[in-house]
């Protein structure tokens, strides 16, 4: 009897010696992206026998949280959580249920130096004092796109996009003229047209260097040269210059059906440009304002990033550092760029991918980088951390519908998305503090 | 006339509605208490903090101008849908319950939106009629003359939504209304007939009549339709906008605490729409099924 009890307990030992830790990735990618992620796991899966990282596709990036909220609450939490950049602010302050990236490299002796990372990249992940928070993923930034074929037509150069916003305007009513529908349209009014445009200008969003610094940050945005370049884009909106083409990336169809000449969207959409436009098309940097001191200066990403939730063993939190530290060597990053469209988070896989020859056929990317590596950020260029961010888009969106409808002015539109915004911001500090 | 059968032993009546009952208190009674017991905090999303706040959350809603202006249109909403689907059903069962060539090919075809799934009805909706890309609106645009937005158009995001949740509910009505219009004695009409009334005539004195429970089933059935299973239409066709316009009650539930994260603000707000729901049952019970004879 003792023996078998002790052939049992060996083998247990054995065993346990064997078995792989395996950690729950859950993630919002889906098509092309899931397979990649799903390629990721793979290739780190391949390469070690102690930890296996399982993706787990989980819905839209909202569904996800939400997924990874209540299995928190409910005591099965992943290890690792998608969670899209609004959310940053709500993952930072929900403290016991987050574990920094910084404090779980350094637990795990992982080399780790912050400083190999894209700076306007990582930067949005982190504190403001330069501790990473959570690993960028899958990032983007705001460019604009342009149709070089409608260019010709309308008589502009097609290998010189407009550098300036007096130019862009002057472009986009020739183009119109030309005997297009329109001149051009915009995604995400918020993120293009306000966040961006604020950092490529070294203004500043919101105090306390765009809510980095506390949640006792108010949003400040409603400055003279914002409500100049809304109001010239709603005035250019009257006579149909400007096409209004809805909310998120709904607008992008007026670009790709070749209505609009130039437009605004994320470098994310750029395979799906590459695959639904019948004409030539090129990329740029966002146009910025002369007059400006300062600009441009450098555009921030939008994307999500990947939180480490609390409550996991020693053995869990070592394979999500060893997967971490896997996914951001130069090749695997490499690969990412390559065939998804997100960024490289590290600037050796950009110099890696551009020694591959990789620009050559796809030269919008590189523009978005650059545009990122601009300048080194400021503290109105470092992004964007709000609690209840999503409220606060949704303002944004809805005010300018009302603007564009004729509702309301630009000014007493811009002034009232400042105002309900602050309200909320009020909310999440009442609530966090 | 009722058929009673009583039990002999005291327990087995209650054993036997217990696996209903279960069900019911999982997936109603709990979910509601918990509504209710939110409806009265501040509470981060993972749990960590609550800070018990009392009425605050209603009293933030009723003083919330555009809690108000959610109500009015999802008012208006209800009933514009409820109308028009049932007066265009009433409509098309009448003509196709009479004789005519192809009547059962007809009721066939006119049964079919009701298998589409309310997702799927607004997309094919927002396909015809979006703006930059959609055929109707093309139309509406090229051939009318007139300037289909419905992105920034209110009104306009208003008929489109109406639109598209009548012509699926039009099916399930017209489904009733047959059956209610067959059971309507022949002999009736036939004597109607005789005695010199028109058809016009006919229809609104004995056959409306007549019909009036399957209608006042239908009036609780269409409002409760417009109200609360509306959701995925508003979410594909407009998502709430142009602005807030079209944002019904439900929608906002779902976007203050699904995607907002507020918990407290979005409870307190399905507490309001579950007394709505239970006003409402009381009325299909205490008023419409005992005034309607059948």
């Amino acid at each position: 009897m003792k023996k078998l009890l002790l052939l049992v307990l060996a083998l247990a030992v054995v065993s346990g010696a064997w078995a792989q830790t395996t950690v729950e990735f859950w993630h919002a990618m889906t098509g092309k992206n899931g397979d990649m992620v799903q390629a990721l796991a793979d290739k780190f899966n391949a390469s070690q026998k102690d930890y296996k990282v399982q993706p787990v596709y989980k819905g839209s990036y909202s569904d996800t949280m939400n997924a990874g909220i209540a299995a928190f609450r409910a005591g099965q939490a992943p290890a690792i959580i998608q969670v899209y950049e609004v959310g940053t602010a709500t993952m930072m302050a929900a403290k016991g249920a987050v574990k920094p990236v910084y404090q779980l490299m350094a637990e795990n002796n992982e080399k780790f130096d912050p400083k190999v990372y894209i700076p306007t990249i990582t930067g949005y992940y982190s504190t403001s004092d330069g501790k990473m928070l959570s690993l960028p993923f899958n990032s983007s930034t705001a460019v604009m796109y342009y149709n070089k074929d409608a260019f010709k037509k309308a008589g502009l150069d097609p290998e010189k996009a407009p550098a300036t916003w007096p130019e862009f305007f002057d472009y986009a009513k020739k183009l119109k003229a030309s005997g297009m529908e329109g001149g051009f349209s915009t995604n995400w009014i918020s993120w293009i047209q306000l966040e961006n445009f604020a950092a490529w200008h070294n203004l500043p969003f919101g105090t306390r260097k765009n809510g980095f610094d506390g949640l006792d940050t108010q949003l400040i945005f409603n400055s003279p040269l914002v409500l100049r370049h809304l109001q010239t884009i709603y005035d250019l909106s009257k006579d149909g210059t400007f096409i209004y083409g809805g909310r998120e990336n709904k607008a992008n169809p007026l670009f790709s059906s070749g209505k609009v000449a130039m437009h605004f969207e994320s470098i994310g959409g750029y395979a799906n440009f590459k695959n639904t436009c019948k004409f030539d098309f090129g990329v740029a940097r966002l146009p910025y304002y002369p007059d400006m001191l300062g600009a441009p200066q450098n555009s921030i990403i939008g994307g999500a990033s990947l939180w480490v939730l609390n409550g996991k063993t020693k053995a869990e939190y070592k394979a999500v550092a060893d997967f971490f530290a896997f996914i951001s060597l130069p090749e695997n990053q490499a690969f990412w760029h390559q065939n998804t469209g997100y960024l490289p988070i590290t600037t050796a896989a950009y110099e890696l991918t551009k020694a591959q020859g990789f620009y050559k056929d796809n030269p919008g990317p590189e523009v978005a980088i650059k545009q990122l590596l601009n300048k080194a950020p400021t503290g109105n260029s470092m992004g964007i951390r709000f609690g209840n961010f999503n409220i606060i888009r949704e303002i944004e969106d809805q005010t300018w519908e009302d603007i564009l409808a004729g509702k309301i002015s630009v000014k007493d539109g811009l002034d009232k998305m400042v105002k309900d915004g602050n309200k909320t911001l009020r909310e999440f500090e009442r609530l966090n503090k | 006339m009722s058929k009673q059968y009583e039990f002999k032993t005291k327990g087995l009546p209650y054993l036997l509605v217990l696996p209903q009952m279960v069900i019911v208190f999982i997936f109603f009674f709990w979910p509601s208490a918990q509504a209710i017991w939110q409806s009265f905090f501040l509470q981060d999303p993972f749990g960590g903090r609550i800070i018990f706040v009392g009425f605050e959350n209603y009293l933030k809603l009723f003083q919330d101008p555009d809690y108000w202006a959610s109500f009015t249109v999802s008012v208006a909403f209800a009933v514009a849908v409820s109308l028009s689907s049932m007066a265009i059903a009433l409509f098309l069962a009448v003509q196709t319950n009479k004789k005519i060539r192809l009547g059962s090919f007809y009721k066939t075809m006119l049964i079919w939106p009701y298998a589409v799934a309310t997702m799927v009805a607004g997309v094919l909706w927002l396909f015809m009629f979006n703006p930059n890309v959609g055929v109707i609106a093309w139309v509406l645009k090229y051939k009318l003359g007139v300037e289909w937005n419905h992105l920034l158009k209110s009104n306009q995001a208003f008929l489109l939504l109406t639109l598209a949740a009548s012509w699926k509910q039009i099916s399930y009505n017209f489904v009733f209304f047959l059956a209610g219009l067959q059971s309507v004695p022949a002999a009736l009409i036939e004597a109607a007939a005789i005695d010199g009334a028109s058809p016009v005539k006919r229809f609104w004195k004995i056959i409306f009549p007549l019909l009036s429970p399957t209608t006042f089933y239908l009036m609780v059935m269409n409002l409760v339709y417009g109200f609360f299973e509306t959701f995925p239409i508003v979410h594909q066709v407009t998502a709430g906008g142009p602005g807030k316009s079209t944002q019904i009650l439900v929608y906002k539930v779902w976007r203050d605490g699904v995607i907002n994260l507020d918990l407290g603000g979005s409870s307190a707000q399905s507490v309001v729409l579950m007394i709505m729901v239970i006003g409402l049952t009381i009325i299909q019970f205490r008023f419409i099924e005992r005034k309607v004879t059948y």
